[in-house]
């Protein structure tokens, strides 16, 4: 029934009216969107602050109507199927969702039952994914006494206890310590493995990385640029080196140098030091050093960096996700 | 489809429940304010003597109905506070990506306001009769539905401005706005056949007058009197209005 494609848009919009000194203002916060999620991977969504990600996701998941365009989520049509939709999917919000003076329990059992599943079933339900979550030291809590990793796993868990066929995750591991988020990335592949699709929104470059089979980079709300990591990576063009010279006077003699060297790709002096990219630049890096000895350009530290997605995200926006995150 | 409203409206209604009972003591905190009025305010009108309207004075057996209305309007008003700390958790979010019911949502959390009020008007009878209260068992049987409607219509006022604030700030000025006219205006601290004409035209367009004159001929046993009826339909209608009006702004929260 559902074929291939788990989520297809074509042209989402979405447009906030907010009332300001003046009359009112349209703010776009989803500038037509065309995505397609195939079964069975993790789809990243990734962008700063205020690209869109949530407002895109909370229109997936039918909290927030479409201004225009269509999307089909599941084979359903987003307009008119909202019930099936909510039905088989799974959502975990950014704020969460868990009812803080609730058992972890009880949110659990309840959560599952507002998918009509009985109050039987519902328990052994729970009683699994505490298991399978580790979970059960805190479990008989009330939520509010919880860690932020334990509290996201409940909030996880209560996007999962349906067993849906796609979970939609807003920035799960925000706010949480690295072994939380090492954690969580595990049991996210995990879940892939038992052959959920999940769509997840993410600031963090690393995540998107590690986690993800096609990103797709959002930057005011709008797609700039989707595909796998790799493909991403590689579309930047190479390594960057970054050599740094006493003075900037150094630095451009050795711009001057470097540019025309075999493979080199955008040289660059800024203040005294010189970035460029250039492919397989962990091979080429001693003869390059070599060519400034020989002109008395001593560089006085030098840096190599893979492509990262970081770079993709310059690349394509002229600014850096780490600033913007930062916010 | 209507199973499943029933059964969507139990849950919500059941998790509701376990939120109050898990900390029973503002059952009775927010009984406070009647019994003050009960205990320190009535031993007052005693000694206003024969007021006119109501030759014997104004009895326990008057003060006591409109005491109750004054529990349901004031009792329920502030319960959009819950309401704010489930939008903020993201609970309420939850509840609407899930295939629930909506009204259901507003039903569970009206219906748990209701009954809690209903325990409350209970109490306050039950402390009323060592003062002398009379009342007819019936008449209070068929009053405590008119109180619960009454529950029911505050409550959903108080969500309704709780999911379009979605802060508490603007929420207790707005809702002392509303309750402090309507309980002045309905006769209840003290009876409207004192006031100038002007004030008593006032009083009439405010639906909670016809609750308080429904159930003080409800308490003595008058069933005769055309006042039952058209406080019941007041208030039902009220109820329904308001309660449409608070769905409407849930469902707005998802547009």
């Amino acid at each position: 029934m559902i074929g291939k494609l788990v989520i297809e848009t074509k042209g989402l919009r979405k447009t906030f009216i907010s009332k300001e000194k003046g009359g009112k203002k349209e703010v776009q916060a989803v500038k037509g969107i065309d995505l397609t999620v195939n079964k069975g991977e993790i789809f990243g969504f990734l962008g700063p602050n205020g690209a869109g990600k949530s407002t895109t996701q909370k229109m997936l998941s039918t909290l927030l109507h479409p201004t225009s365009g269509v999307a089909k989520v599941l084979g359903y049509d987003l307009a008119t199927q909202q019930e099936q939709i909510r039905q088989n999917i799974g959502c975990v919000s950014q704020a969460g969702g868990a009812d803080l003076y609730s058992t972890g329990v009880q949110n659990l059992v309840l959560q599952a039952q507002l998918y009509g599943i009985d109050a039987v079933a519902a328990k052994k339900y729970a009683a699994e994914f505490v298991e399978r979550f580790q979970m059960t030291s805190f479990i008989d809590r009330p939520a509010i006494s919880y860690s932020g990793g334990q509290k996201r796993r409940l909030d996880i868990t209560l996007g999962m206890i349906h067993h849906p066929q796609l979970l939609l995750l807003d920035e799960p591991t925000s706010g949480l310590d690295p072994q939380s988020r090492a954690y969580l990335w595990g049991e996210i592949k995990k879940l892939q493995a038992e052959g959920v699709t999940i769509f997840l929104t993410t600031q963090y470059m690393d995540e998107a990385d590690k986690l993800c089979d096609t990103i797709a980079i959002i930057d005011n709300g709008k797609i700039i640029v989707t595909g796998t990591p790799e493909e991403l990576k590689s579309s930047v063009g190479g390594d960057t080196i970054v050599f740094s010279f006493q003075s900037e006077e150094t630095a451009r003699d050795a711009e001057a140098l470097l540019t025309g060297k075999v493979g080199t790709e955008r040289v660059q002096t800024v203040n005294s030091s010189v970035h460029l990219t250039i492919k397989d630049g962990e091979k080429k890096m001693p003869d390059l050093l070599r060519s400034l000895d020989a002109k008395n350009l001593e560089a006085q530290g030098v840096t190599l960096s893979r492509p990262s997605l970081d770079g993709v995200f310059l690349k394509y926006t002229g600014r850096s996700l780490r600033e913007d995150g930062a916010k | 489809m209507k199973m499943k409203l029933l059964n969507d409206t139990k849950l919500m209604f059941i998790r509701n429940m376990q939120h109050t009972l898990r900390s029973p003591v503002f059952v009775f905190a927010s009984m406070f304010q009647p019994l003050m009025y009960l205990l320190l305010f009535m031993p007052l009108l005693k000694g206003l003597g024969a007021v006119p309207g109501f030759s014997q004075g104004i009895t326990v057996d008057i003060f006591i109905p409109g005491l109750l209305v004054l529990q349901a309007l004031f009792g329920t008003a502030f319960v959009g506070f819950s309401l704010i700390d489930d939008i903020r958790s993201g609970v309420i979010e939850r509840f609407l990506v899930s295939p629930v019911k909506r009204p259901a949502i507003l039903l569970g959390r009206v219906l748990r306001d209701a009954v809690v009020l209903l325990l409350q008007c209970i109490l306050i009878t039950l402390v009323a009769i060592p003062f002398g209260l009379n009342v007819n068992i019936y008449g209070f049987l068929l009053s405590l539905l008119l109180y619960a409607l009454i529950g029911i219509t505050m409550a959903s006022v108080s969500y309704g401005f709780a999911l379009i604030f979605k802060i508490e700030d603007p929420l207790a000025p707005t809702l002392n706005t509303i309750t402090l006219p309507l309980s002045l205006l309905s006769g209840i601290i003290l009876p409207l056949a004192l006031a100038p004409i002007w004030l008593q035209d006032l009083a009439k367009i405010n639906p909670f007058s016809y609750a308080v004159n429904a159930t003080r001929a409800l308490f003595t046993g008058n069933f005769q009197n055309i006042g039952i009826v058209e406080g019941f339909v007041v208030i039902s209608a009220l109820a329904i209005v308001v309660f449409l009006w608070g769905l409407r702004s849930l469902k707005k929260m998802a547009s």
